[in-house]
């Protein structure tokens, strides 16, 4: 999970240009995303961490912060290896 | 005046960016041959009147750079121009520039040479591109493809607002920092009103122009549109924003659908989409559902029709907090919850002038 959240640190400062995320920020509440780079952030997700994300999954939950985007992929990674 | 929204594709061309070259012309006669080169009589007229009408204008000419930016100063006509390409590349390279430059699909530029040669090339290269030659240019402003179907205040001032675009373009690929930083940097302001009679032309533009960040693709007539303004049972809001650099003109519409005083529905809501990078779709839906829940609305719901395009507007909408609410018609619903007053960003200012609900609600500002 930590090991994941480092991962989406450094997926997020290729769109924020920032390295300091703390686990907590709200990224969208702060201004980093917005709705243009909100869909380049769903699909880097799905390049790095190998999950495909659908519409049902885009809950503002999932993505609010570091630590609920590392909750998401781990959650999705677990799924889809239960159902392969 | 009624307009059906076309399929894109359908549309007739339109004109957005007319690319002149310099020599026999824009002017008469070869500035690297020492001529002493003046503008063809109906050039200066033409600029003018193509630029009221929200044409740009741009240049792709083999030249010297500097002496030949220097003498349209000296003509005073370089301030029309926008990313002037002079220099000793193909031009279809230069007009593949522009078209990045100021984010133009190629099938909206017109290029104008008075050589043959110079017009096969582009046409060989970037077929899209219509080529005209200068010998016709006298007549370009009464051809169909130079009409736009709106000439609106915002066309007069298109110019100015991609001049303003880019130099924060400019800024924006230089600016070592955080993303908020940046758009903290700019000073943005946003103001929301009601629509008055004066914007519906706007509105219906924004209906047509804007295909990616339109949540229904509805489109409405002025009629309809004035009816929601005079009527009680529609909001219609206009946004407009403004940073440091300038105005980016009247940049997106939200129409709510306020008969039921319990229950608000977003039935359309659309951003240009100059500003998409801006989080003006999020800040606008924010500002929505903080004056609801301060009428007594119970529940905020949005329509969504999916097309092809406008994916970008689900995600927006979902990303602000809105969830999945079952189908009405042909839309989807979509539900945001109004249990907390939401934070604004702090990268914008919002001057919201009086949602002037039919519950009678007094008028609101918020800083």
């Amino acid at each position: 999970m930590m090991a994941n959240a480092d991962r989406v640190r450094h997926v997020l400062s290729k769109l924020t240009r920032t390295e300091g995320l703390a686990n907590d920020d709200d990224i969208f509440g702060r201004g980093f995303l917005n709705s243009l780079n909100a869909v380049q952030l769903i699909s880097l997700i799905e390049s790095e961490f190998g999950v495909r994300v659908e519409d049902a999954d885009l809950d503002i939950t999932n993505f609010r912060s570091v630590v609920a985007i590392a909750g998401f992929v781990a959650q999705k990674t677990g799924a889809e290896e239960r159902t392969s | 005046m009624t307009h059906v929204q076309d399929p894109v594709g359908s549309l007739s061309r339109q004109i957005k960016c007319v690319i002149w070259d310099l020599d026999n012309t824009l002017w008469q006669g070869i500035l690297l041959e020492g001529d002493d080169v003046r503008p063809f009589p109906h050039i200066p007229k033409l600029l003018r009147e193509l630029d009221e009408r929200g044409i740009l204008h741009s240049i792709a000419s083999k030249n010297e750079r500097e002496p030949a930016l220097e003498r349209l100063r000296s003509l005073g006509l370089e301030e029309y121009f926008l990313v002037p390409q002079i220099g000793w590349q193909p031009k279809s390279q230069s007009i593949s520039r522009i078209a990045e430059a100021l984010n133009l699909g190629v099938e909206s530029l017109a290029f104008v040479d008075d050589q043959a040669f110079e017009r096969d090339e582009v046409t060989f290269s970037v077929p899209q591109v219509a080529c005209y030659a200068a010998e016709d240019s006298a007549a370009l402003a009464e051809l169909p493809e130079f009409m736009p179907r709106f000439v609106t205040d915002d066309s007069a001032r298109r110019r100015s607002m991609y001049q303003a675009d880019l130099a924060r373009q400019a800024v924006e690929a230089d600016f070592e920092g955080p993303k908020d930083a940046f758009l903290a940097s700019l000073g943005m302001r946003m103001t929301i009103s009601p629509a008055t009679e004066d914007d519906l032309q706007r509105v219906e533009e924004l209906t047509v122009r804007t295909n990616q960040l339109n949540a229904t693709g509805y489109t409405y007539s002025y009629e309809t549109l004035r009816g929601f303004i005079r009527g009680g049972d529609h909001q219609l809001l206009v946004v407009e924003l403004e940073d440091r650099y300038g105005s980016y003109g009247k940049v997106g519409i939200a129409l709510i659908d306020v008969r039921d005083g319990r229950r608000w529905l977003l039935k359309l809501l659309l951003m240009s989409c100059r500003v998409a990078s801006r989080g003006v779709g999020n800040v606008l839906l924010g500002h929505i559902a903080n004056q609801a829940r301060d009428r007594g609305v119970a529940r905020l719901c949005a329509e969504f029709i999916k097309t092809d395009r406008n994916h970008l507007m689900y995600v927006t909408y979902r990303l602000a907090g809105f969830r999945e609410a079952g189908q009405a018609g042909e839309a989807q619903l979509l539900e945001m919850p109004l249990d907390r007053r939401l934070d604004m960003p702090g990268y914008v200012e919002v001057v919201a002038s009086g949602l002037s609900s039919s519950a009678g609600s007094q008028e609101v500002c918020h800083g």
